[in-house]
């Protein structure tokens, strides 16, 4: 029916009732409005009462307030650090040694956590009893164990080590000993730079080339094996760049001088620690989230795949896992923020992340509200940066719905 | 057309009398424990060769772990407090475990520096934690009346921990440390935190109050967002400067209240997943029946939410009850820190995995009771999914 058809209808000349503007506890609009008026009032004025305390303590403490000390020198030694840092550089500095710090802890700590806790996962679905039980024991006695408790433990091993005169070798040039883990660590030149660079462009390469053939698959039918040309961008290019720059090789091998190593790379027993008790922590939440999102998916995938003749290996890689990782994705996430968050727990064993930089500025400048601060933006900057991505990740991989 | 003579004298006799073939037992190879072994430990050559290396394995570790915390463990050592001898411990260092060290803090681990002749006090508080923890776990006590039953269990444990009346000597806060302390700080965390939860957690699902629901959703996200130790150390040199001048609160109360808002935030979470499960017809048969919103919520929809997601909210007590050994790091002597002090003095140094081992067993039994429950409870909840 055509809209003047419908003005014209007389039917449809009588507006619905107005009502009037009168003021009732009756009217739902009213009284939302009130009570939001009354919640974020008090809600105010608590926060105005906490402020205007600490304003007034402030003032009687002659506590210094704003940003102004992190252009100050910081004078305060920091063991690692992955750029260059002196105690004569900057509060800042330090700070962003120390976000580094936590940045480098979290990451390799997420990728060790995933791929452990695949495998156990994965394990934990094993048709043998001996691997199935051996998992589920894993799984059990980490996940309910406190993450502090572990770290200390492995940090009091870490400490019970020889010292470098008496240091255990396991194999090769490797030796434990109470001042961390030293390896023999090839000299860095620009030719490694350049084929770290190659092999990054490799792995590039292969992923295109693989969508090219996918892409020629569905057109053809026809498939074409990738993995001669993976194996060649992948690890044959960066070697011949390695070779064309000049192939040089010259390994730093750690040696014992006088009470200590020289030479060689070094793994300080805190970093050793935490990376330990945050991977083997997370890997056992981990194991759970893929068990799980294993088991989700029917039964009748794994038999349809069995029925097309893929052996049990190629049934998992093509249909089990790309159906389960639609399960999987979204507590993973989770599972990442939390190892980001657990690793601020490096406080408490000495490793110099941001939370115990922040701590030493706070003690040293005695502003605990702009030190707090930092810490808590740089997590959220963390947190909010993970979720942002996995949300597209997992957009990415979700079902394509109609 | 007849059959002919011989093939109808057959089929006669077959209709007559059916006559079962003998039964047969399965292979012997294929069923009973043999069955079972080869079905579940050597069902391939690949297998075969991981359960041979992984029970070599295991059976090695399981023996050398016996020799060091069994056979060659030193149990106790002569002399005590100040005067304690060490030398046999330290001998063995490596090759035999120091039970000795256990034997002579155990009331330290325990109990902190409560007064010695006191200490039966925090152990009976203890006892009645567990006993609160078993009645909240059984379904026949899902009642008004256990809320009841934790008013006055918390209120008696608080009498027995201060006394001051009763005949009880006065014991100041300080003095308290220990297993005590982490069941105070998890049990008060969680029972505070539950109802500010419920509050959040309907507050962000508050769609008519734009306002509130953003105060919630803001409050939720900025504690999800970063680590307890950044709220633990706002609760230890922050909250001081908050409070006007003269008024002070000891430092257990400022961690308790940090960890109550951490708690709140993670339940608030869970809470809502089982407000968002329930079926929307649920909401609008509540409100066809002309119920308020609080007639609505505690009557017909908190009462179903909370049951749906009782597993993950246990799931989050286990995570409550880990994470108060935080407190570690602000100083609090809970039982991780008691722990890790026992073994400060000279004559203890370098025995931390004996100590931590000793209350990682502690920690285990909580969690791993409280885990089983959960899981016990889910299959329960969803029996009728798997028929």
């Amino acid at each position: 029916m055509p809209n003047d058809a419908i003005a014209a209808d007389p039917r449809y000349a009588r507006r619905p009732p107005t009502r009037g503007m009168t003021l009732s506890w009756r009217d739902p609009t009213v009284r939302n409005i009130v009570w939001q008026v009354l919640i974020l009032g008090a809600v105010a004025f608590v926060v105005w009462w906490l402020v205007s305390n600490t304003m007034r303590n402030l003032e009687v403490r002659r506590i210094a307030t704003g940003f102004g000390f992190l252009g100050r020198e910081a004078g305060l030694p920091i063991g690692e650090a992955m750029v260059e840092y002196s105690p004569a550089d900057t509060y800042a500095r330090a700070l962003l040694v120390g976000v580094l710090n936590t940045l480098r802890v979290a990451v390799i700590g997420a990728v060790l956590a995933t791929i452990l806790g695949t495998i156990v996962g994965i394990a934990r679905l094993s048709r043998n009893w001996l691997v199935s039980r051996l998992a589920a024991v894993y799984v059990e006695v980490l996940r309910d164990l406190p993450l502090l408790l572990q770290l200390l433990f492995w940090y009091g091993l870490m400490q019970a080590l020889p010292g470098p005169r008496q240091s255990l070798n396991p194999f090769g040039n490797v030796f434990l000993s109470n001042r961390g883990i030293k390896f023999p660590w090839i000299v860095w030149e620009p030719a490694h730079t350049a084929a770290l660079l190659a092999f990054v462009a490799g792995i590039a390469a292969t992923w295109a080339l693989a969508r090219l053939f996918r892409a020629r698959q569905f057109a053809t039918g026809q498939r074409t094996p990738i993995w001669p040309y993976a194996l060649g961008l992948i690890a044959g290019l960066p070697i011949a760049v390695w070779l064309l720059m000049g192939a040089p090789w010259t390994v730093d091998v750690p040696a014992l001088r006088g009470f200590n190593f020289s030479g060689g790379g070094t793994v300080s027993p805190e970093f050793a620690a935490l990376l330990l008790g945050l991977v083997l922590y997370t890997a056992a939440f981990i194991a759970e989230i893929v068990r799980a999102g294993i088991q989700a998916i029917h039964n009748g995938q794994w038999e349809a795949a069995g029925a097309l003749g893929l052996s049990r290996g190629d049934q998992l890689r093509l249909i089990i896992l790309p159906q389960a990782l639609r399960v999987i994705v979204p507590p993973m996430t989770s599972q990442y923020l939390n190892i980001t968050k657990n690793s601020s727990l490096a406080v408490a064993i000495g490793y110099q992340d941001i939370v115990s930089i922040a701590n030493t500025t706070i003690n040293q400048t005695g502003q605990a509200i702009e030190g707090i601060a930092i810490i808590m933006m740089v997590y959220l900057t963390i947190s909010l940066s993970i979720s942002a991505f996995m949300n597209w990740y997992n957009a990415r991989i979700a079902l394509k719905e109609r | 057309m007849t059959p002919p003579p011989a093939e109808a004298a057959t089929m006669g006799q077959a209709s007559a009398a059916f006559v079962p073939a003998e039964e047969r037992r399965p292979p012997s190879l294929s069923v009973g424990p043999i069955g079972w072994i080869r079905a579940n430990l050597f069902n391939s050559w690949a297998s075969t060769a991981v359960t041979l290396v992984l029970g070599y394995l295991i059976i090695r570790w399981t023996l050398g772990f016996l020799d060091w915390a069994v056979f060659n463990a030193v149990w106790s050592v002569p002399g005590t407090g100040q005067a304690v001898n060490t030398t046999a411990c330290r001998e063995m260092k490596g090759i035999g475990a120091c039970w000795a060290l256990i034997g002579e803090k155990y009331r330290f681990i325990l109990f902190g520096l409560y007064p010695f002749d006191e200490q039966w006090r925090p152990a009976v508080c203890i006892a009645i934690f567990v006993g609160l923890y078993v009645v909240s776990a059984m379904r026949r006590f899902w009642r008004r009346e256990l809320l009841f039953i934790w008013i006055a269990a918390l209120t008696v444990i608080g009498i027995l921990m201060w006394g001051g009346v009763f005949g009880l000597p006065y014991v100041e806060q300080e003095r308290w440390g220990g297993l005590i302390i982490t069941l105070i700080l998890s049990t008060f965390g969680i029972a505070l935190a539950f109802p500010l939860a419920i509050f959040v957690a309907l507050g962000r699902r508050a769609h008519n109050l734009p306002a509130v629901k953003a105060l919630c959703v803001v409050y939720i996200e900025l504690i999800r967002g970063v680590p307890l130790i950044s709220l633990l150390f706002m609760a230890s040199v922050m909250f001081p400067l908050f409070l006007p001048e003269g008024m002070n609160i000891d430092k257990l109360l400022r961690a308790q209240i940090a960890i109550i808002l951490f708690a709140a935030a993670y339940l608030a979470e869970v809470i809502r997943g089982g407000l968002q499960a329930l079926p929307r017809g649920q909401y609008e048969a509540a409100e066809a029946l002309g119920l308020s919103y609080w007639q609505k919520t505690g009557l017909i929809i908190l009462p179903q939410a909370l049951r749906m997601v009782i597993p993950p909210l246990v799931n989050t007590f286990i995570g409550m009850f880990k994470d108060t050994s935080l407190v570690l790091i602000i100083g609090i002597f809970d039982l991780l820190n008691a722990a890790k002090t026992s073994i400060i003095e000279p004559a203890w140094q370098g025995f931390g995995t004996e100590a931590y081992l000793a209350v990682a067993a502690i920690y285990f039994v909580f969690c791993f009771a409280m885990s089983k429950y959960s899981a016990g409870l889910e299959t329960e909840f969803n029996r009728h999914r798997n028929r």
